[in-house]
């Protein structure tokens, strides 16, 4: 048994220590918020904060999850100001990459610079926007003018 | 009170809020009680037949199904019918399809070992050699002969484009539920749900009523959902009835990559004719497209991309000569702009080296010959007055000041380019006729309800249907709401491609709100509901009543209309490594209206980083008909560090058949990036014609000077 806290609730999990941290998440606690493109930490789709710091959960194995906080996307409330903006500035199309985008997003801090946003986000493959729309939901959230 | 406007507003995305909150269900996401997981069986070797398959594992609790467990036909039935759903003898790929495995433990699935013996046959893989043609087709137009005779200056040139992976980021995937009658439902991510219902029907041997086909929430589709999808749910069908329970399909990036379709690959020869003051006389043009092992959409890629193969140019002696054949790899498919994107880059870039050799700047060689209201096309249409592809070059050079930062970047390492591109919206020809889309629209307590079998797959169908359901009902945004692509509850609009959604699609809801508006009169929808019972309304495409087709001739008008756009870029050559950078982006793009701006925003930059990355790093690399790269750390698409800002401006010039003025907008994006950025190149000194234009080819490139002016 490996002992963490998911999105603020201490969870006990019964696996296999090497099982992906992603397919804890979706298949043992039934989040399946967070999704898998590519299986090899290269699309960042699955992207959750471990103890605040943003991880491919494809590549996590349980054991090192032990006793950490993980945050996914269930863990916003919904009303997260980069949740809104997300859906105002048009951040999300297919949305198949957006829980990842947004995880990465929030460990961007508080207002990012254009040059921040561009190095922290690529680890996340939008295949939709061109990245422009996700720039402006960040600086939107985050209060500042976005770029064009 | 009067209702706000939807149509042109920035309405807020019906699915919005599912998706950033991880909401929304997936293929993967969804569950069914008895889950079984499916796995394929694929071929090894490119050409040959299959002489053994041995099982090496404990068969007990499998479910196993090959050729002879297809009740129906044995074929994914699309346009021909030669591609199998499972391999009989006979193999013409790497990765075909060949056995079908399903277990309730996904680590015995995978940990299953079959091998499979062949007897191989020598492969073909030059598109150029070989023996089978899927299609030819021929366009003309006035008497090209007579038109080089016309020319002081003759341009030849030849340029090659490679395969593009669609690359949606969720890979394809179904689960087939089967029901106690013989019955078969499947859902999944997929672009097109009567493409399934029908390949289903034929694989199974069902009636239309026994098979039911429901769209997930859909992660990109990009035209590789378009046709695949009818392989994978074919192939968990086939799973799910000998099982008796669910299966799911799930592939992973490297089986996406390694079985499912691709951009064609191809060659396209140039000929042009022009005279001293640099007006087109004549063009020649031979498109060779790469359609794979099987025929899968080659036949209309390849149409999409010769009607499109002269470009937005006005020239009275056309000849255009096209054939899509058969090669021993996977085969090639739909993808965003569907034969456009490779003979547009081909014309582009010739384009190019024309006002080289006639003395003129880019864009002058362009305002000379780019079509204008009245002129016809190669197929012999005559545009309208929406035909802006001056407008649209003539604002992007405004815009980007294009002279005076060509001059200013001349010898900088730097380059400026400029591409002038258009698109056809909808079926090609007499497609639509054919299709007969139908739509349907519920009167419900607050408003209506949209019935169409068109999928949202990010680019925003429910919401920019429901803007033109709203405005044409006179009710507000929030009172329409959006049926799920489910085809047991949905009549066939038709295929979620060809950037047809909004313009014929979005037209024929449009007529159902006007209608019901009218019937509705003064009462309001409950008071309506309550006094007369329910009230369904659905029509047809109505074929607008100018436009006429004629297929054996390939002549007439090809498209209802074509939205307009011109790309200029700025990129960067790196003198140590040779890689180009883009450094700064321009797109000008005229849609007829855009119906939700920020939606529309978001296809052209979106599309357009798709054409960067076609441009100068998306390279599948083809070994012994396989892809060696089927992976996203070696197929690499453009991430925040590849793309650069980009300026997007909007023009609109209302086409009188689409809802609110508007055509389509989904593709053209890709056609235009490709040639801006070799144009780019070739200013900075580099004359590349071929793309992906990865360092080695810049390397290898010889000196554009030899054929510039000073």
């Amino acid at each position: 048994m490996i002992g963490l806290t998911i999105n603020g609730k201490r969870t006990r999990v019964k696996a296999h220590p090497m099982t992906r941290l992603l397919d804890v998440l979706r298949e043992d606690c039934g989040l399946t918020g967070t999704k898998e493109g590519c299986g090899e930490g290269e699309c960042g789709a699955c992207t959750v904060l471990l103890d605040g710091v943003p991880v491919n959960s494809c590549l996590v194995p349980l054991a090192h999850a032990d006793g950490a906080q993980v945050k996914t996307i269930e863990g916003l409330s919904g009303g997260h100001p980069l949740q809104r903006a997300f859906v105002e500035h048009g951040g999300a199309q297919c949305g198949i990459c957006t829980p990842g985008m947004i995880m990465a997003a929030i460990a961007l801090g508080k207002k990012p610079s254009m040059d921040a946003m561009r190095t922290g986000l690529a680890g996340n493959l939008c295949r939709c926007t061109g990245y422009s729309a996700i720039y402006r939901s960040v600086s939107a959230a985050a209060g500042t003018p976005g770029r064009r | 009170m009067r209702t706000p406007r939807a149509v042109g507003r920035n309405v807020l995305r019906k699915e919005g809020a599912s998706k950033v909150t991880g909401a929304a269900r997936y293929i993967d996401d969804l569950s069914f009680p008895g889950l079984l997981y499916g796995r394929t069986i694929r071929s090894t070797i490119p050409a040959g037949s299959i002489s053994a398959i041995n099982m090496r594992f404990d068969t007990a609790g499998f479910t196993i199904v090959d050729y002879r467990d297809v009740p129906g036909r044995n074929i994914v039935a699309l346009i021909e019918d030669d591609q199998p759903c499972l391999a009989e003898r006979e193999v013409r790929h790497v990765a075909e399809p060949i056995l079908l495995l399903a277990h309730a433990d996904r680590e015995r699935l995978l940990a299953a070992d079959v091998q499979i013996e062949y007897v191989a046959k020598p492969p073909q893989y030059d598109a150029a050699a070989s023996p089978t043609t899927f299609k030819s087709i021929a366009i003309d137009k006035g008497d090209v002969d007579a038109g080089f005779a016309a020319a002081d200056l003759i341009v030849e040139g030849e340029y090659r484009v490679g395969h593009q992976e669609q690359l949606y980021i969720e890979p394809n995937g179904v689960i087939a539920v089967p029901g106690a009658d013989g019955s078969m439902t499947v859902h999944g991510s997929m672009q097109c749900p009567y493409y399934v219902h029908k390949a289903i029907k034929v694989l199974m041997g069902l009636p239309d009523a026994g098979v039911r086909i429901v769209q997930t929430e859909t992660g990109g589709g990009f035209g590789g959902k378009e046709e695949y999808p009818s392989m994978i749910a074919g192939h968990a069908a086939l799973l799910a009835r000998k099982a008796q329970r669910p299966v799911k399909i799930i592939y992973d990036r490297v089986e996406d990559m390694l079985a499912t379709t691709k951009r064609h690959p191809g060659v396209i020869r140039h000929r042009t004719g022009i005279t001293r003051d640099g007006r087109l006389t004549a063009m020649d043009i031979d498109v060779l497209f790469d359609g794979g092992a099987y025929a899968t959409l080659s036949a209309v890629v390849l149409s999409r991309g010769m009607i499109h193969a002269a470009g937005p140019y006005r020239c009275d002696h056309i000849r255009i000569r096209g054939r899509a054949t058969m090669t021993n790899t996977p085969p090639n498919g739909a993808f965003r702009g569907f034969g456009a994107p490779q003979t547009q880059f081909a014309t582009e870039v010739h384009m190019d080296r024309i006002a080289d050799a006639s003395g003129l700047d880019p864009v002058r060689i362009r305002e000379i010959n780019a079509l204008r209201p009245g002129d016809t096309t190669a197929t012999g249409q005559r545009l309208g007055r929406d035909c802006s592809a001056l407008p649209v070059l003539r604002e992007a050079v405004k815009r980007t000041n294009f002279r005076k930062r060509r001059k200013a970047l001349a010898g900088s390492g730097t380059g400026i380019g400029l591409s002038l591109f258009f698109h056809g919206s909808g079926f090609t020809g007499a497609g639509e006729v054919k299709l007969a889309a139908k739509a349907s629209l519920a009167l419900t307590e607050r408003g209506a309800r949209i019935h169409v079998a068109s999928t949202e797959i990010g680019q925003g169908t429910r919401t920019m249907l429901a803007q033109i359901v709203a405005d044409a009902m006179g009710v507000p945004y929030d009172a329409i709401d959006v049926n799920a692509a489910d085809t047991g509850e949905v009549p066939d609009s038709g295929p979620t491609v060809a950037s047809r959604t909004c313009m014929i699609v979005g037209r024929i809801l449009q007529r159902c709100a006007e209608d019901m508006r009218a019937r509705l009169g003064t009462l309001t929808p409950r008071a309506y509901l309550r006094a007369h019972g329910p009230l369904v309304i659905t029509k047809e495409y109505e074929r607008p009543p100018d436009m006429a087709w004629d297929d054996q001739a390939y002549r007439g008008d090809a498209y209802g209309s074509y939205g307009w756009a011109c790309d200029v870029v700025e990129v960067a050559v790196d003198p140590d490594t040779w890689q180009a950078t883009p450094t700064a982006f321009t797109t000008v793009h005229e849609i007829g209206k855009a119906i939700h701006p920020m939606l529309a925003k978001g296809q052209i930059e979106g599309g357009t980083v798709q054409g960067l990355g076609y441009a100068l790093i998306e390279e599948v690399a083809m070994r012994d008909g396989r892809m060696a790269n089927c992976q996203l750390t070696n197929y690499t698409i453009p991430t925040t560090l590849d793309t650069p800002p980009m300026d997007v401006f909007m023009l609109e010039r209302p086409y009188a058949h689409g809802p609110f003025g508007a055509k389509g907008v989904g593709e053209m994006p890709i056609d235009g990036p490709a040639p801006a950025v070799i144009n780019a190149l070739r200013h900075a000194g580099y004359d590349v014609r071929e793309i992906p234009a990865t360092p080695e080819k810049i390397m290898r490139a010889p000196s554009s000077k030899a054929e510039s002016r000073p």
